[in-house]
């Protein structure tokens, strides 16, 4: 019944034999213990179980351990890098941009994969991004501002950087 | 090693107020690291998992409940129904109303989604599996969905099981006085009424309720990790309703993913897993899932409302009287002081000086969840801030005034404080018209209106401009008026300075994102000066904190916040003692300063905090008790009464009835702000709350009661796409009463913006000869308002 898949999450190859029917996010949670993915819905509205696969935000209540077999994933726990924290998360304390944290790790992921593809967004483009991302408690307003500090911050680091 | 005062860090700091700094948050660092510990995290060696089996009728009998094939299903260890409870007196529960509820239905359900059984397994999947086996016979009885039709004689019983209840009535209740208003109402020029539904909406926090139920029967301790506001309040009502000993009973509210007043009450998931644990001797889990959390747990609002208006030619308010009818659903659970049958609805005069105010309000049962929650508002407050400030909206309309001119007149001026409503609120402090006016200047109020004008004559999107002026009533007790179940309203505070002069400061209440872990710590920093990283802020463990009523109805920084200035103050009057034994002179001959003591005219012999908590482990004078802690209870003298004006502008396309924000200004007046930047994200959050409310938020149900709005595909929460932008501003006007000026805020924004959004859609289209829509203002609700009236006219 079981099936063994092998996953690289954060960088580390992670290895397991799940059911076929076990969610992505529990196979996150349950078997390999990284709880920054959280379940707020369980119909793939709310957002707070998104991590990125191959780069790409996925809510991870609605895809199967098994469809990550061979491919690579980024989880909250893969922001920070040699004990530092990643500008995102530096950007959304500096802005306010959590309450009770539980759409935090979700929302952040979502705003990298966007200043991946696009490093200067517009405020109406990083609303769009995190429109499938529900928060409760901000209002959103703070996280817009979160993700524009975390761009200028990156633009500013990339333009400083030796070519 | 032996500590030395020299290596007590922190004593040549410079000293600095910490009050009114938007210092970052000390508790960020682990949510951004995906590290908080929320209860779905909480994971127990030996654990088991639990699924609750639901009801998909409104109101049936249960014939009989066959759980043969779930149980023998592998995996499954056990399947709890009514009955099994009933054998231990657990099939019923009180609710915080006062009133019962049921955990496990044993004769009947009476809503959709009540709860039938439980399966508990050793996977999470497995216990879902197992629900699908198990086989209710249930025999379908009329729904009662329309709380008028309730009343109605020959309305089906929904509470046969409650000796001596004829009909659906919850209660009856009035508030003011009914003579005084009479004559009020022959002196009016105009009667201005406004007949609306307030909808029955849902806090829905994005993590829903949970606990890990652990009773150990070797240790005789029920260790009960819960997502709880209230986790004091909550070890009582266990004790009461399971008859274990309160010692050994722990409450353990963890991170919380967003409350809101949906994690006040007890629900029976938190009961039936108990119980488990307890029979099984194995720690047992259950975390709700969405559509639980939606059908099953405490709604909001819901109230019926009808008001009425009297004001003389000039505009001048005269009274103001209401009938109201609540929908309580199958219990009647609102979470709210014993004393008052409808929260605080009383408070229905508003910002305004109202010379007789009358209100009659009842509560019906109907085939629906439980709840009443105060739901990001103190108590009932919302209903009736939305009531004043749509009454005031058309009663502008009516006498062709300008609304923000119609406020004016009618304001409690700032000499008329203290102020004694008519329903017998005493209003601490207040400056409307100072606030309303920062608002109109921000928002630029004077062009709108000729802006509307102009597009009303030229044609294309219409403009429309809402206000709302609301005054709050928070931060219960006193005790002498608002009570829980009987439990006093005060909160407390345990304040503890270790010899290293750093301190762990343990509270009663428990934050759900409000920021407690600094704001508290900068409350102890700005009496003691010790700096706020050097402050613990301890929360949620019942066995490690002081009694407390819980965080809602934004009550903790009136209550508790108070309770930490004055367990600091406490302390600070023993750390006087000590310096002035430390410095060898009177404590008369020293004065503080910051974080420090110093001589009278000899400014350089000092003490700092540092060195005085130092001093009390290891050098306190003879005869006095070594250490440095305190706790302190606090009972409000009063409650306190933030305000604010909302200016909400919005374009309205009258061809389709589609509407949006275009700017939403906000001045909060909350006294005296701890923590700015953490205020202003409540007030956002807040306004959001409001606005979903005003545009999109129902919880609703069919002609047989099923619900909808059982996930969010239903029950539309706003996104970042169509949430506004928010323009804030602040007046300052500190409670005289709250020994650091500070009144609540976390829900001023919901209770009070909403009318203004309301009224906004409402003033666009009143041209148009449209008076009323109630919420959630959608465009098929405006394109129809648009089309009725012209019909009319």
């Amino acid at each position: 019944m079981k099936q063994s898949i092998t996953v690289t999450v954060n960088g580390q190859a992670r290895s397991a034999e799940i059911e076929p029917r076990l969610l992505l996010v529990h196979l996150l949670r349950d078997v390999f213990r990284l709880t920054g993915a959280h379940v707020g819905c369980d119909t793939t509205s709310c957002g707070v179980c998104t991590v990125l696969v191959d780069g790409t935000p996925v809510k991870s209540c609605t895809m199967f351990g098994v469809q990550v077999d061979g491919r690579s994933i980024t989880t909250v726990e893969g922001l920070a890098a040699n004990g530092a924290m990643h500008p995102m998360q530096e950007a959304f304390k500096e802005e306010h941009g959590l309450q009770c944290g539980f759409c935090t790790p979700a929302m952040m992921l979502v705003a990298t994969a966007l200043l991946e593809e696009n490093p200067d967004p517009t405020e109406d483009d990083i609303r769009w991004a995190i429109s499938g991302n529900l928060c409760r408690c901000t209002g959103y307003q703070n996280i817009v501002k979160s993700v524009q500090y975390c761009a200028e911050q990156m633009r500013q680091a990339s333009a400083g950087a030796p070519s | 090693m032996t500590v030395t005062e020299e290596s007590v860090e922190g004593a040549a700091e410079k000293p600095k107020d910490w009050l009114g700094q938007s210092i970052k948050r000390k508790e960020d660092d682990r949510f951004l690291a995906g590290r908080g510990n929320y209860i779905e995290d909480i994971d127990l060696p030996n654990m088991l998992h639990m699924a609750i089996l639901r009801s998909p009728y409104a109101h049936a009998r249960i014939n009989s409940i066959d759980t043969s094939e779930a149980t023998a299903l592998p995996g499954v260890v056990a399947v709890v129904t009514g009955e099994l409870l009933a054998q231990h007196n657990l099939a019923w529960m009180p609710t915080l109303s006062g009133d019962t509820q049921a955990v496990l239905a044993t004769d009947k359900v009476r809503m959709q989604g009540q709860e039938v059984a439980c399966v508990i397994a050793e996977d999470r999947y497995v216990a879902h599996d197992a629900l699908e086996l198990i086989d209710v016979d249930y025999e379908p009885l009329p729904a009662v969905v329309d709380p008028f039709d309730a009343l109605e004689e020959g309305a089906p019983l929904i509470r046969d099981d409650k000796e001596g209840q004829t009909d659906n009535r919850v209660y009856h209740w009035e508030a003011g006085d009914a003579e005084a208003t009479e004559e009020a109402f022959l002196e009016a020029h105009k009667v201005i009424s406004v007949d609306t539904h307030y909808p029955r909406s849902h806090p829905s926090p994005l993590e829903c309720c949970g606990c890990v139920a652990d009773l150990n029967p070797a240790s005789h301790r029920a260790t009960i990790y819960m997502t709880s506001q209230a986790p004091h309040a909550i070890r009582t009502v266990f004790a009461l309703v399971t008859g274990l000993p309160e010692q050994n009973i722990q409450i353990i509210s963890p991170d919380i993913g967003g409350g809101f007043g949906n994690k006040v009450p007890v629900y029976p998931g938190y009961v039936v897993a108990t119980a488990a644990s307890l029979l099984l001797g194995r720690p047992v889990k259950w975390i709700e899932d969405r559509t639980g959390n939606l059908i099953s747990t405490g709604f909001a609002r819901d109230f019926h409302m009808k008001g009425e208006l009297a004001v003389a030619r000039d505009g001048q308010m005269l009274g103001v009287r209401v009938k109201m009818l609540s929908d309580q659903g199958y219990a009647y659970a609102d979470a709210q002081p014993s004393k008052f049958k409808a929260g605080l609805f009383h408070i229905v005069t508003g910002s305004y000086d109202m010379p007789a105010a009358h209100i009659v309000c009842d509560g019906a049962y109907t085939n629906k969840a439980p709840g009443g929650v105060a739901y990001r508002c103190s108590f009932r407050i919302t209903e009736a801030s939305y009531l004043i400030e749509r009454l005031v909206q058309n009663a502008a309309m009516e006498l062709g005034m300008d609304p923000a001119e119609l406020r004016r007149r009618n304001f409690i001026q700032p000499e008329q404080f203290p102020y004694t409503s008519a329903t017998g609120f005493v209003y601490d402090s207040g400056d409307y018209e100072a606030a309303m006016d920062k608002a109109l200047d921000m928002a630029g109020y004077g062009d709108l209106r000729a802006e509307q004008e102009r597009r009303r004559t030229e044609g294309g999107m219409l403009l429309g401009i809402g206000l709302a002026s609301m005054t709050e009533a928070l931060g219960a007790g006193p005790s002498r008026d608002y009570d829980i179940l009987g439990i006093k309203m005060f909160d407390s505070a345990e304040l503890r300075v270790h010899p290293t002069g750093k301190a762990i400061l343990k509270l009663g209440v428990r934050h759900q994102g409000q920021g407690h872990e600094t704001t508290f710590a900068q409350i102890v920093a700005h009496e003691l000066g010790i700096p706020p990283d050097d402050i613990l802020v301890h929360e949620g463990d019942t066995d490690n904190t002081p009694y407390g009523l819980g965080t809602y109805a934004s009550r903790s920084t009136p209550v508790a916040g108070a309770a930490a200035a004055m367990v600091a103050r406490t302390l600070r009057e023993k750390a006087k003692k000590i310096a002035a034994h430390l410095l060898e002179v009177s404590e008369d001959d020293l004065e503080w300063e910051h974080d420090r003591f110093s001589v009278k005219g000899a400014p350089s012999q000092v003490k700092t905090i540092q060195e005085i908590a130092f001093a009390a482990y290891t050098n306190h004078p003879l005869g006095m008790e070594a250490g440095l802690e305190g706790v302190h209870y606090y009972d409000p003298p009063n409650l306190t009464f933030p305000f604010a004006t909302y200016v909400v502008v919005v374009e309205v396309d009258a061809e389709t009835g589609e509407w949006k924000p275009l700017e939403v200004v906000a001045i909060d007046d909350c006294g005296v702000r701890i923590n700015p930047m953490i205020v202003e994200g409540q007030i956002m959050g807040g306004l959001t709350e409001g606005f979903a409310m005003a545009a999109m938020q129902e919880i609703s149900f069919d002609d047989d009661g099923n619900c909808i709005g059982s996930n969010f595909m239903d029950y539309l929460i706003p996104t970042a796409w169509e949430t506004p932008h928010y323009d804030l501003g602040e007046t300052v006007t500190p409670s005289p009463h709250h020994p650091l000026g500070c009144k609540g805020v976390g829900e001023s924004a919901t209770v009070g913006s909403p009318a203004a959004f309301v009224n906004a859609v409402v003033d666009a289209v009143a041209h148009l000869g449209v008076t009323n829509i109630d919420m959630p203002v959608t465009s098929a609700k405006v394109w129809e308002a648009i089309q009725r009236a012209q019909a009319d006219a």
